[in-house]
């Protein structure tokens, strides 16, 4: 007969009735066939990239054909490859960017679409739809728009010629194009998490507010956005890593070059593709990681210090 | 069906109705082909009686190239019932997964592009040495396809099927209407940029945006400036970067500058050519691919001639004319059933079945019927054969690796601030050593 | 903290109990707010607009009059020629082929990580949890030649794949979508999991249930909400992929649909009132998928989110 411990849920960690031996084995396999299968086609391969950064290695022939040379790929990607530090640099300014603006704005139009005013869903979709593309289609997009000669914008304003702002192909200016562009696309998804963070806050508080003579504002920035503050974590990570991640829509408009170096770009530059330099591609693919993991851990953190809570 | 066979949508196909495969059946019904006496014996691949099938991996993805392509394909299984296989990618993704390609299942002959391009595959051991196709067919290539068709252990790897030439186009009608000159020295080139300025036109179209199409520029100043030794020595990273024989390609080109068409880096090469067309722009130097941004009447008016003398005593024989053709994979089925398909796709008659409604190319066999071309083809096939020295283009000509992550990087930064050459140079010295040992 | 959402009850106009509201002082910012919405997704908009507009018209007449131009003519010839041309239909049942299979497997073998994590208690629940959260974070190109070479070492029998490999096989594509995205489907599923009764299941157990049917009888019917959710986000991501079929299947005739539109690019020559017919053609399915499932995909998103 199952006993169970009594226990106040929440309180102490649930226990369960001992189980059969059957059902021990069961919940093994349930459990361990999807992790063997995660950690072999996901973990190994980047356990072995990271063993590869170390060596020099053409792609070409077996375990033979690769010689170690330790720290030298990371060297020249320091000091002679002149593409990396604009590319960390880019990076960065993506990620800065991505966080300031598209989120802040993703955040307005929750809060705006939050009221439940006519037309809400019709808004929702319009400025959700960007994300459903694939980044590859935002990347034609943002390039009919944008070129200087043939494009829409400069052919509204009525720029022409060899005066005109060459959105795409000046390096100042090229990066926050596509950055927008990528704004374009990020907004809706931030939006959407908002909107359904905003959900989750406790009605009881905002009437509360309310009732307490605050305004709009007021009770935005002292009771809403405070209880928003798991949700804020999630958008950030999720933003960091999306901007880290990007690489399909630089790729169509001038393959990541003049201006729109990433690492991403750079890394599938060598690793695909002729170039074939496969260790030396690892070692930024490694240093991508390491950014990653960065974040990944403190994304994880928070959400297990919620659990911990508890 | 299996699931490479290639299913060319029946509307764009010649004679549409019938299906591929009806027409393989009647056709092998029908003919006689003996093929064979030839049976037994391999020589080179892995068993195989020489009936086939071939398997062919193709880059040729747009539906209308794929259809001319199919069209050759059917013509030599008509005349050998021999069946081909075709495996079609698009050419980008084609070129970027080459690698993973050949080490995976690759089919048995593949497209390909002559010059390092090729060698780097060769050296890697991943394609198969064809000198015995051409010891058969290679009476009907010239010297400089040979040269480029082979590699450094002196053996053939690659089968030249198309070839063009790079160059100085113009519309000839706007030279009528402005009275302009065809340049020969880089004076003359210089001082019609000045003219063609001051009429209100950009002399040279150009586009950087792709990022290789500037590097036709590079290969023929220093194939002027410096010889066409030099070039392949360059190409082939036994030259410095550094020092005054490439600074001086820098700086000429540089000098051109003020005639280049400004914002580069923003402009595809079809932009560029687009000016072109319209008469805002007078030259370009391009590959002669451009032609297909030029249709109907735009295409008959236009000519090009050969980038001019700039050094008397080196000349203007040395050009850019690339070089596609077919290559063998490591492992194929039928080698000798490769070997006569091979020797099939040496013939004019085979390439021109493609190149009748391929404009922008010719074909590379000497023995193509060139009455079938139009006066630009012909025009461009006599310059490629007259040229003394034919070089691949940069990014086929150098490493691979060293092209995509070093030069195009570099002459991106180039075009951006083309004052910043020593510190270019420089760069790209540091990166030389690494890449080619 | 739990986050209760109660659906707001505020009494409407006129009826009893209706409390005072500020009514005429946010008349005012309502319009503004209308008109910023408005504004908002009418900028969000208009590039797909161009897009149609461009994909409607003939190569020759922006060729003439370039791109920014009143249309002499319109025509669906483009959206012929990337239908039949591109071969779209075949191409979009080769996606369908890895898709389908990937996104029930994935979340099959999620909800059975999920289920043993979230209801039972071992040590190494929060591990395993990071694992595979972390798992789906990493960029794609960090694993790809490892992964490209395993692929070439494993067999498969004939009847799989044509190459007897995992290389080039659909199987290989499924495996690795699986292997992948179950890593996010595991945090969303297992968060929500956490949040059924433990009353439901210790009830179960008391009748003498295995684990097996609490799983099938009580918890899968609960999670029917995340599961349609994450159905649906999972079908755009894979949808939308071409970096696996890059590397991993060399047969073009087998990739996924986006192949297609890389197809309709020639050598040299390339269209692009014929790439934005096709793209936006390929485009319809995750939209279609989108407008069907909004709800649902605005649950999905957020199931990671918000719980837990």
């Amino acid at each position: 007969m199952a006993e169970s411990t009594a226990t106040s849920t929440g309180a102490r960690r649930r226990r369960v009735p001992r189980m059969t031996r059957t059902d021990r084995i069961v919940l093994v396999v349930l459990v361990g066939l999807p992790t063997i299968l995660h950690v072999a086609f996901v973990w190994v391969p980047t356990l072995s990239s990271v063993a590869l950064s170390f060596t020099d290695w053409n792609g070409v022939g077996g375990l033979d054909a690769i010689e170690w040379v330790g720290l030298r790929n990371y060297e020249q990607v320091f000091t002679i490859y002149p593409p990396f530090w604009p590319a960390l640099r880019n990076n960065a300014l993506w990620m800065l960017f991505l966080v300031l603006v598209p989120t802040a704005f993703g955040l307005f139009l929750a809060v705006a679409l939050d009221k439940q005013i006519r037309g809400s869903r019709f808004y929702q979709s319009a400025l959700y739809l960007p994300v459903v593309l694939a980044p590859a289609l935002v990347g034609f997009i943002t390039q009919i728009v944008f070129t200087r000669d043939t494009g829409l914008v400069n052919g509204l304003l009525g720029l022409t010629g060899e005066g005109a702002p060459d959105w795409l192909g000046d390096s100042t200016l090229n990066l926050p194009t596509v950055m927008l562009a990528s704004g374009w696309r990020h907004a809706g998804y931030v939006m959407v998490l908002y909107l359904a963070g905003l959900k989750s806050v406790d009605h009881a508080l905002r009437e509360a507010a309310v009732l307490d003579g605050a305004s709009e504002w007021q009770a935005f920035r002292h009771v809403i956005f405070p209880a928003l503050k798991p949700i804020n974590v999630v958008v950030l990570v999720v933003t960091v890593i999306e901007s880290l991640r990007t690489f399909d829509l630089v790729y169509v408009i001038n393959k990541g070059t003049n201006g729109l170096e990433l690492l991403s770009v750079l890394i599938t530059q060598n690793i695909i593709g002729e170039a074939s330099r496969i260790g030396f591609g690892s070692a930024i693919a490694v240093m991508l990681l390491l950014v990653s993991t960065v974040f990944i851990v403190v994304y994880l953190g928070q959400v297990f210090r919620k659990d911990a809570d508890r | 069906m299996t699931a490479r066979d290639f299913r060319p949508p029946s509307s764009l196909l010649p004679g549409a109705g019938l299906s591929r495969r009806q027409v393989l059946l009647g056709l092998a019904g029908a003919a006689a082909v003996p093929l064979l006496g030839a049976c037994g014996g391999g020589d080179g691949g892995s068993g195989g009686d020489g009936t086939g099938p071939v398997s062919i991996g193709s880059n040729s993805s747009n539906p209308n190239s794929a259809a001319a392509w199919q069209a050759t394909f059917d013509a030599f299984t008509a005349k050998s019932g021999i069946q081909v296989e075709v495996n079609t990618t698009d050419h980008e993704t084609f070129k970027q997964q080459i690698n993973s390609y050949l080490q995976g299942s690759p089919q048995d002959v593949f497209m390909w592009n002559a010059g390092d391009r090729k060698s780097a595959l060769v050296e890697a051991g991943l394609v198969s040495d064809m000198s015995d196709v051409w010891a058969t067919v290679g009476d009907n290539y010239s010297a400089a396809q040979k040269e480029a068709s082979t590699a450094a252990d002196g053996k053939q790897y690659l089968l030249p099927y198309f070839q063009f030439p790079w160059a100085v186009f113009y519309r000839r009608s706007l030279f009528e209407e402005r009275g302009y000159a065809v340049p020969t020295t880089m004076d003359e080139f210089t001082a019609l940029a000045g003219q063609m300025q001051a009429d209100g036109l950009v002399p040279l179209a150009f586009a950087a945006k792709d990022g290789w199409p500037q590097m036709g520029l590079f290969d023929i100043l220093d194939m002027r400036i410096n010889g066409f030794d030099h070039h392949m020595a360059l190409m082939r990273g036994e030259e410095p970067w550094t020092g005054p024989r490439v600074a001086a390609v820098f700086e000429a080109w540089r000098d051109l500058f003020p005639y280049l068409q400004s914002g580069a880096l923003g402009r595809s090469w079809q932009q560029a050519a687009g000016s072109v067309v319209a008469k805002e722009a007078g030259m370009m130097y391009h590959g002669m691919s451009l032609g297909s941004e030029f249709t109907g009447e735009a295409y008959d008016d236009l000519d090009f001639f050969g980038f001019p003398v700039i050094d008397p005593a080196i000349g203007a024989g040395a050009i850019d004319a690339p070089i596609d053709g077919l290559m063998i994979s490591s492992d194929p089925d039928d080698r000798l059933a490769v070997n006569r398909f091979l020797e099939f796709m040496s013939t004019g008659e085979a390439q021109m079945i493609r190149l009748q409604n391929e404009p922008s190319e010719v074909a590379a066999a000497l023995d193509a019927d060139t009455s079938l071309y139009t006066p630009l083809q012909k025009k461009a096939a006599e310059f490629i054969a007259s040229a003394e020295n034919v070089a691949q283009f940069m990014d086929r000509d150098t490493s691979p690796a060293f092209a995509s992550t070093v030069l195009t990087p570099a002459l991106q930064q180039f075009i951006d601030r083309p004052d910043d050459y020593p510190t270019i140079q420089q760069q790209i010295e540091q990166q030389r050593k690494p890449i080619f040992g | 903290m739990t986050v209760t959402t109660r659906p707001e009850r505020v009494a409407a106009r006129g009826e009893p109990g209706e409390r005072p509201r500020r009514t005429r002082r946010v008349r005012a910012p309502r319009v503004v707010l209308h008109l910023v919405l408005v504004v908002a997704t009418t900028l969000w908009l208009a590039p797909i607009a161009y897009a149609l507009y461009t994909s409607l018209r003939p190569y020759s007449d922006t060729a003439e009059h370039g791109y920014v131009s009143l249309a002499r003519s319109l025509t669906l010839d483009n959206y012929i020629t990337a239908f039949a041309g591109a071969d779209l239909p075949h191409y979009f049942l080769n996606t369908m082929l890895v898709a389908v299979p990937a996104i029930v497997v994935t979340l099959l073998l999620a909800s059975f990580v999920a289920f043993g994590i979230s209801r039972f208690s071992w040590r190494l629940n929060i591990p395993l949890l990071i694992l595979f959260t972390a798992g789906n974070l990493l960029p794609h190109q960090v694993i790809i030649t490892p992964l490209y070479r395993m692929f070439l070492e494993i067999p498969l029998p004939e009847f799989m794949s044509e190459s007897e490999l995992l290389y080039d096989s659909y199987w290989g594509l499924i495996l690795i979508h699986v292997a992948v995205q179950t890593g996010f489907c595991v945090f969303v599923l297992s968060n929500y999991m956490r949040t059924i009764p433990v009353e439901l299941t210790e009830a179960a157990t008391m009748d003498g249930a295995s684990v097996l049917r609490q799983y099938r009888q009580v918890i899968l019917p609960l999670c029917r909400p995340p599961l349609a959710a994450l159905a649906t986000l999972e079908f755009t991501w894979i949808y939308n992929d071409f970096f696996w079929p890059l590397v991993l299947m060399p047969t073009g005739e087998k990739r996924p649909i986006m192949a297609a539109l890389a197809n309709l690019r020639g050598q040299y020559f390339v269209d692009n009132n014929l790439v934005a017919a096709g793209a936006l053609l390929t485009a319809v399915p995750t939209v279609v998928v989108f407008f069907l499932l909004q709800r649902q995909f605005v649950n999905g998103l957020t199931m990671g989110a918000t719980k837990g």
